[in-house]
């Protein structure tokens, strides 16, 4: 219970961001917190509150994993590299062949999730394929 | 004349009487009946008195309740039911453990993710993420966001240097 008092700030903004499925236990002393939030903002602003009071998340003892409900085929995604293009592979894994690149910035169409971590996606150039969703964000 | 007729009546009526006396259900035949038909619901208990059934007990869902009182009106003989049957719901189950990614897909997803963070490096065991070596804070923020989407045990970075 002692990890729920020091997130007390991240989790109660969880539950007051209208965040769904939110799952918050603790196990092995590291607070799992799971759920789906309404939009990126919220996402971003919890980790910015888990920020605060673990600074550069060193210490190790949360895990937490919020995706974005906006983020449904058809939606827009931005891609959020730090400079470079992203990939877009012929399947989810990064030893896929190369089928297309996105720009750093660019728009691009989500077309279905493969799971969590592999997007298939679509550039207004016609390039469609995979791309790894750390890079992506919901517009 | 007249008093054959009486005669006859008299007997008539004794003869209905014994009939009557004899037909009227008895509240614990009933209550054998009553209690067959609602023992397949497990927690109720019937008593007649009567000829009204009265139900009570505790089961866990309205429907088991409405069971019990629709099974005790079915059998014979039974004038009304009272159902003062509780509905609890049960206790909700024991907390579900949070699912941990095994350690073979977590090799294998964390090396999808750090290959682009050429500094660090993240070591897996028993789904504890250790990771070491040198990352500024905006890029390290996004890399914890990816390693935790992957459900590890933990993600422990005592070791990393942030710049």
């Amino acid at each position: 219970m002692a990890l729920q008092d020091k997130y007390k700030e991240l989790i109660d903004t969880a539950q007051t961001s209208g965040v769904s499925n939110l799952q918050v236990a603790e196990q092995d002393g590291v607070l799992h917190i799971n759920g789906t939030a309404p939009s990126g903002d919220v996402k971003d602003k919890l980790w910015d509150i888990y920020g605060k009071i673990d600074p550069n998340f060193l210490t190790g003892d949360v895990v937490m994993d919020i995706q974005v409900a906006t983020a449904v085929s058809g939606a827009k995604l931005k891609v959020v590299t730090e400079s470079s293009n992203l990939n877009i592979r012929k399947g989810p894994g990064t030893d896929q062949p190369i089928v297309g690149k996105a720009a750093h910035g660019e728009i691009v169409t989500l077309i279905s999730k493969m799971n969590e971590q592999w997007w298939l996606i679509r550039t207004d150039g016609g390039a469609e394929g995979y791309a790894y969703a750390q890079y992506l964000q919901p517009v | 004349m007249n008093l054959r007729h009486l005669t006859t009546s008299i007997m008539a009526i004794g003869l209905f009487f014994m009939i009557a006396c004899k037909s009227k259900p008895k509240d614990s035949e009933i209550m054998n009946t009553v209690s067959t038909a609602v023992q397949s619901i497990p927690g109720v208990t019937a008593d007649v008195k009567d000829g009204v059934v009265t139900l009570s007990g505790t089961v866990s869902t309205d429907d088991e309740k409405m069971a019990a009182e629709n099974a005790a009106k079915s059998v014979k003989d039974v004038k009304s039911v009272t159902n003062n049957i509780m509905v609890a719901p049960p206790a909700p189950p024991p907390t579900a453990p949070v699912a941990v990614t095994a350690d073979d897909s977590l090799r294998m997803a964390v090396a999808d993710v750090v290959k682009d963070f050429p500094g660090v490096k993240v070591d897996v065991n028993d789904g504890v993420l250790t990771v070491t070596g040198e990352e500024k804070a905006s890029r390290w923020k996004t890399l914890k966001m990816a390693l935790d989407a992957l459900h590890p045990k933990k993600v422990d970075a005592k070791g990393l240097k942030v710049k």
